[in-house]
């Protein structure tokens, strides 16, 4: 296997003094989609902070080989990495051009591609961010992150809370994005991580309790059970209304 | 009708000079969270050091009062950056010590002007003009609540212009919708909120010296006096709303001048009352953001 292009080592997490990530250690690829998954409240998406410095960690963090975890936050974006956060976060005051040529740090911004990839955002860029559904908000926060030529995008809970044909959508996109660039990706829908994931990390109690391939969890019910707390994974309803396998639930 | 027109054009004239005073400090609060209390001591230092530029190049003329508002902007931007960067940067997300040393330093600085200046107010002349008055539909108005009131919509325009066409006001934008986020798009926030301290510092600046025309002195309180006025205005308005503090800084100003009209006198304790409304009412302001 090539060089990781991501490497945390005994990374630990705080937010108001609380411990949330407790000395987490693992890898990911320089392709594909790394999924980090766990129960709700583990410490997901306190890990994807805590790598980017957006709370206070200790540990070791190096995107291919560069030491980034005394850098503040936005070094370490400008290292190469894009984020899109969970609730997408745009500015919603700000039409999506604007939150679009906010997140551009290239030369030259890959807007063709943007365009390309979100016709229905780019149709609607002089539109408030803040007046888009939540499917269209998620399009701009994926856009944001796609508009620079990354070495590792951090992606966090994209399909929360969306209506079950905007999650396919946004798996496409995340399908398409991760032909040029890795994706550490936190997401509860199996269904997505089905279609998009390689490998898996697995988080429980803020550590690190499983690492492989995404079909050694997913292929074994008793370890999804024990792991991600799924009684079975097709009677578990997923957030957007399909079933942890993809099924619709209702 | 000639005393309504009066009310209600001196009433502007005094929101243009709260505004001045406001709009700094709701920028402030707005990308940093920061509660300011040392932005009076910028318009302090601005209007004595402006004051002392203009009486020595030619006191009274209209050259001198440019030349006294290009020093008091000049001086309340550096001033105010100054202060960011060697006291405030260290303190983000720590209110209760920015509160401390923002306090301090204002307290500190009313001493050191008094100390340089003396503790009474110093009358200064001003352009002839500025001391008459132009009739209204009947009612006699000061001329210099023209200049304040053409001034505050200059700064007005120019801070619009500044958000809204500019890299750095698009960071402001956003800074003050989601400081976190903006720097998880790789932007260095720290750079603006020098940039908005030095904004703020020169409006204040120049409305210490339009202050000096207002009141007709300078005095080491002048900037206490506007301060809390411009806080009341900046919590009506909305923390972080410049439009907000715009329309604030009109209404509270009017009414006081009406309640002290019509009210004998009462119109700081009128505008205390519209404050606490307000809070009761509608705590995150007119046109602040939902906590």
């Amino acid at each position: 296997m090539s060089e990781p292009i991501l490497r945390v080592s005994a990374l630990s997490g705080r937010i108001a003094g609380q411990q949330v990530v407790e000395d987490v250690s693992f890898e990911v690829p320089a392709v594909g989609v790394t999924a980090l998954l766990g129960r709700n409240g583990v410490g997901k998406t306190s890990t994807i902070k805590s790598i980017l410095g957006l709370i206070d960690r200790s540990g070791e963090v190096h995107l291919g080989g560069t030491r980034i975890d005394r850098m503040p936050t936005h070094r370490i974006v400008a290292q190469g990495v894009g984020y899109v956060p969970e609730d997408r976060e745009v500015f919603g005051t700000l039409t999506v051009a604007e939150n679009l040529r906010l997140a551009e740090r290239d030369e030259q911004p890959r807007r063709e591609l943007v365009q390309q990839l979100f016709p229905d955002i780019h149709a609607r860029r002089a539109q408030r961010a803040g007046t888009l559904s939540g499917g269209q908000q998620q399009m701009v926060s994926l856009a944001r992150a796609l508009v620079n030529e990354n070495r590792l995008l951090l992606v966090d809970e994209p399909t929360k809370g969306l209506a079950p044909r905007i999650v396919d959508d946004v798996a496409d996109a995340l399908a398409e994005a991760a032909r040029t660039v890795p994706i550490l990706l936190v997401e509860q829908n199996l269904h997505v991580i089905r279609k998009l994931a390689e490998r898996v990390v697995v988080l429980s109690g803020g550590r690190v309790v499983f690492t492989g391939e995404a079909s050694e969890l997913l292929d074994d019910q008793d370890r999804i059970q024990r792991l991600l707390g799924v009684h079975d994974a097709s009677d578990v309803p997923a957030a957007d209304g399909h079933d942890a396998t993809g099924r619709s639930a209702r | 009708m000639s005393t309504v027109v009066l009310l209600l054009i001196t009433g502007l004239g005094l929101g243009a000079l709260y505004f001045l005073v406001a709009s700094g400090l709701s920028l402030i609060y707005g990308l940093m969270g920061v509660l300011n209390f040392a932005h009076g001591a910028f318009l302090t230092i601005a209007a004595f050091i402006g004051w002392e530029v203009g009486r020595r190049v030619s006191d009274g003329t209209w050259w001198g009062l440019l030349l006294s508002a290009l020093v008091g902007m000049i001086v309340g931007a550096v001033v105010a950056a100054a202060t960011e960067y060697f006291l405030i940067r260290r303190l983000y997300e720590r209110h209760i010590e920015q509160a401390l040393i923002t306090v301090g330093l204002a307290l500190a600085s009313v001493a050191l002007f008094e100390g340089i200046w003396g503790t009474d107010p110093i009358y200064t002349a001003k352009p002839g003009w500025l001391t008459q008055t132009t009739e209204i539909l009947g009612a006699k108005i000061p001329n210099d609540r023209f200049l304040l009131i053409a001034c505050a919509a200059l700064v007005l325009g120019g801070i619009v212009l500044f958000l809204q066409k500019t890299r750095y006001g698009l960071i402001i934008r956003a800074g003050v919708e989601s400081r976190s986020m903006v720097t998880a798009l790789g932007i260095d926030v720290r750079r603006s909120f020098t940039i908005v301290f030095a904004i703020g510092g020169a409006a204040a600046g120049l409305g210490g010296v339009l202050a000096s025309v207002y009141y007709g002195y300078v005095s080491a309180h002048l900037g206490s006096v506007l301060l809390i006025f411009a806080f009341i205005v900046t919590v009506i308005g909305g923390l972080g709303s410049l439009t907000g503090a715009a329309i604030a800084s009109v209404l509270v100003a009017v009414l006081q001048q009406f309640a002290n009209f019509y009210l004998d006198g009462t119109g700081d304790f009128v505008v205390i009352i519209a404050l606490a409304a307000v809070l009761l009412v509608r705590p995150r302001g007119l046109m602040g953001k939902a906590a």
